[in-house]
């Protein structure tokens, strides 16, 4: 409202001089602008939403990088000055960003149905349509080894991360304890479905950690994710944790013989959102309903390996751009590498990540 | 007649010194005008952030302001027992207010802080809590969840209803208060902070050290060798200096990891065996060697530019009457580089205790410092007042060896060039 009254006067002054006088603001509000994560990330988003999104509406994109989490939108909700329109935000920022009402909230009715007409409500995979934001994709807490240091029997199974014995050498793992923990109770034989519910009790941590302690005499900590692969690539470590897509640039981009374990993997969405009092509100909703619809997802899988959150973009799914490579195996949500998924919980990180924290460093310097 | 010839006067009549003072004010306000900019940039960049680093450690609004009718019946609740049906009635209704307006979670996660599982169980509650609608509430609440017939779920309320709270610096110690208010250990299994308080501090004086030792020689022949030879030796100390950091560390893993060049060369040589290659990086070796070499030129520059001023005359002097070597270089030449060993130190552990981005990549499990946990909660658990609790102590930690070395060696002695 306040753009058109401002309009309003501006263009009243000038008819004053002109005659006729086209209304120079509302072009300048034709834009948008996207916060992401930068690198190959925003490259699939640039190629498979942003463009495209630009040709059909005429709104210009401008593209932001970032290193995720809330801070910046809550010093910018906070301060009242909010430049940027959408930004793309990890499953467990969503909800504290919810919670504390950083984010506008999004029209559900508004979201489109699938490309095959399924409604969106059954489209989209369990959480992927949140009251605050659109999911975008799907990306894999997984094992990644490589396959050169096993001559004999391969790892296949979560649980061959834990077993020295069988696979002696060095592991590497997060700073970080999330998805750690709970691939610690699953090697430990817990169902996925009950790994929330056992760590919500005392004795379930407890348990985690006895069985981190069974390995700790083998692992190398890394702090951000570039080093998982590139302590592979050096031989430092047998196996890692890793995120999917990083393992898949390194073996299709750098032709390394890794492999990954989907064994249990641990699953996270992305979402887009709009900051709350965002100067293009109108616009950023319709962005992100352009960006999630059925084509649009499957399109980003051609720039990235991160699984598309309808159901209906599958069929779409083709090759890696400028290669033969079929995508479809590759994605998280492929059936085979889906099957023991673990979902992550924001809901439970967000009461237990202050404890968590703590208590992993206190044991990793143990 | 005699006052004409005893005040001297400017041409137009005023006194001399009356003029003199009034140029001289003049002046004084033009030069404080030049430093205007300067002084309004040092206050807002600078102060203010520093004054809201110190307000926000301690000040807890939240609570206060978002459950404020239960926090003032909790007022008369001694601790001992439950509190009353009215804190039960306070807390129902404000429960669903917060939950209409949205403004639960900025609640919920100023207690999740204090005490894990308080965010969703407010979100828990407040959502059951829309389909009840007539009291008594105590019985429906703890109905909805056992924790609300726990003590300690209303004395954390209670705690963080004042107004400031000293909740964040004890927690930046491992400590707690707990449900009768008493300043406690946190559990064993929680605590952290007190280890990395003092790795930090550790890590830092060794590395100071480690560069003292390494700079000292270094600067002494920048200063002593001929130009042609200097020049080119600056030129080594500079060129890493200028090069990016990460640039180096990944160098650095490059040179050090158990596949990496140095154990190579020390296999081929047959120092060691291919099966016991050592650990040099990611564990206390490579945060030393990386943080050392990247540190190293902010001692040297210091030293360089005192020793360069030092006449050789002295310790000639001294060898003439007859001193050693040593004598003459320990008694005579040492204590004329004090001033650039002081600022060279003192520039040194400042940035080492600040560091963190390379102990962070090269060092492993232990390569954890304060500064890490400071950016992780501005980052990622977003609790800004632990941050700021922690970024004070370090604060007043700097100060604290400023003012030690204040004491010992002097600050006036400190140079820069």
């Amino acid at each position: 409202m306040r753009l058109v009254s401002k309009c309003a006067t501006f263009s009243l002054a000038l008819i004053s001089v002109l005659l006729i006088m086209p209304c120079a603001v509302t072009h300048a509000g034709d834009a948008i602008t996207v916060t992401s994560f930068g690198g190959a990330y925003t490259k699939s988003q640039l190629e498979a939403h942003y463009k495209p999104f630009s040709e059909k509406f005429g709104i210009k994109v401008n593209s932001v990088d970032y290193n995720g989490g809330i801070a910046q939108i809550r010093a910018q909700v906070e301060s009242g000055n909010v430049t940027w329109d959408v930004v793309d935000l990890e499953t467990q920022d969503i909800t504290a960003a919810c919670d504390e009402g950083l984010l506008e909230t999004i029209d559900l009715s508004s979201v489109p149905a699938g490309a095959d007409g399924t409604p969106a409500a059954g489209d989209f995979i369990s959480g992927a349509v949140h009251e605050c934001g659109v999911g975008n994709i799907i990306w894999s807490t997984i094992i990644a080894y490589d396959k050169t240091k096993f001559p004999g029997e391969k790892p296949s199974k979560l649980a061959d991360f834990f077993d020295l014995k069988k696979f002696p050498g060095m592991r590497g793992l997060s700073k970080r304890p999330n998805g750690i923990i709970e691939y610690a109770l699953m090697a430990d034989g817990v169902a996925p479905a009950d790994v929330y519910e056992l760590l919500s009790t005392k004795a379930g941590v407890d348990r985690a950690f006895a069985k981190l302690d069974t390995i700790k005499g083998s692992i190398l900590f890394w702090e951000t994710y570039a080093q998982g692969p590139q302590m592979l690539a050096d031989g430092e470590v047998i196996m890692t944790v890793s995120a999917n897509g990083r393992i898949f640039n390194a073996i299709v981009k750098e032709n390394k013989p890794f492999a990954i374990i989907w064994d249990n993997q641990i699953y996270n969405m992305d979402y887009y959102v709009v900051p709350k009092g965002s100067k293009n509100v109108k616009n950023a909703m319709k962005f992100v309903m352009f960006a999630t619809s059925s084509q649009a997802l499957a399109d980003q899988t051609k720039w990235i390996s991160y699984g598309p959150v309808r159901k209906s973009s599958v069929p779409y799914i083709t090759t890696y751009y400028g290669t033969s490579v079929s995508m479809k195996p590759h994605m998280p949500t492929a059936p085979d590498n889906f099957k023991t998924a673990l979902a992550n919980s924001p809901e439970w990180w967000a009461d237990n990540q202050d404890e968590m924290i703590k208590r992993y460093n206190a044991w990793m310097t143990k | 007649m005699s006052d004409q010839t005893s005040q001297i006067t400017t041409a137009d009549g005023t006194p001399l010194k009356l003029s003199l003072h009034r140029a001289e004010r003049a002046k004084k306000i033009r030069s404080f005008i030049f430093l205007v900019p300067t002084l309004t940039f040092i206050f807002i960049t600078f102060l203010i952030p520093i004054a809201d680093m110190l307000f926000r450690s301690v000040h807890t609004p939240e609570v206060r302001a978002l459950l404020h009718h239960s926090v003032k019946s909790l007022q008369g609740w001694d601790g001992s027992g439950l509190p009353d049906e009215r804190a039960y009635h306070a807390l129902a209704q404000e429960l669903k207010l917060l939950k209409k307006e949205r403004t639960l979670g900025k609640v919920a996660l100023r207690l999740n802080y204090e005490k894990s599982g308080m965010r969703s169980l407010l979100s828990k509650t407040a959502r059951k809590l829309e389909k009840i609608h007539e009291g008594p509430f105590k019985n429906k609440l703890i109905g909805i969840d056992k924790r609300w017939g726990e003590r300690e779920t209303w004395a954390v309320i209670k705690l963080l209803g004042k107004r400031f709270t000293i909740t964040h610096y004890l927690s930046a110690f491992d400590l707690k208060y707990d449900v009768d208010g008493n300043v406690i250990a946190q559990p064993a299994e929680q605590q952290i902070h007190s280890k990395i308080w003092l790795r930090t501090l550790w890590v830092s004086l060794l590395v100071t050290a480690l560069c003292l030792i390494l700079g000292y020689p270094v600067a002494y022949l920048l200063a002593t060798l001929p130009l042609r030879i200097s020049n080119l030796l600056m030129i080594c100390v500079l060129l890493p200096f200028w090069t990016s950091l990460l640039v180096r560390l990944t160098s650095w893993i490059v040179l050090l990891q158990k596949q990496g060049v140095l154990n190579d060369i020390l296999v081929w040589i047959g120092i060691i065996s291919d099966e016991n290659r050592v650990r040099m990086v990611y564990n206390m070796t490579g945060t030393f060697v990386a943080m050392t070499q990247v540190l190293l030129p902010f001692m040297i520059l210091p030293l360089y530019s005192v020793i360069k001023t030092i006449s050789p005359d002295y310790v000639r002097a001294a060898r003439s009457l007859g001193a050693n070597p040593v004598r003459a270089f320990w008694e005579i030449y040492v204590p004329q580089t004090v001033p650039g060993i002081g600022a060279g130190s003192i520039l040194v552990f400042i940035l080492a205790i600040g560091y963190y981005i390379t102990p962070a990549i090269v060092g492993g499990a232990t390569g954890q410092l304060i500064s890490n946990f400071i950016a992780l909660h501005m980052s990622k658990t977003l609790n800004w007042g632990l941050a700021a609790a922690m970024g004070t102590t370090l604060l007043a930690g700097v100060l604290a060896i400023y003012w030690l070395y204040n004491r010992i060696v002097g600050i006036e002695n400190m140079k820069f060039g």
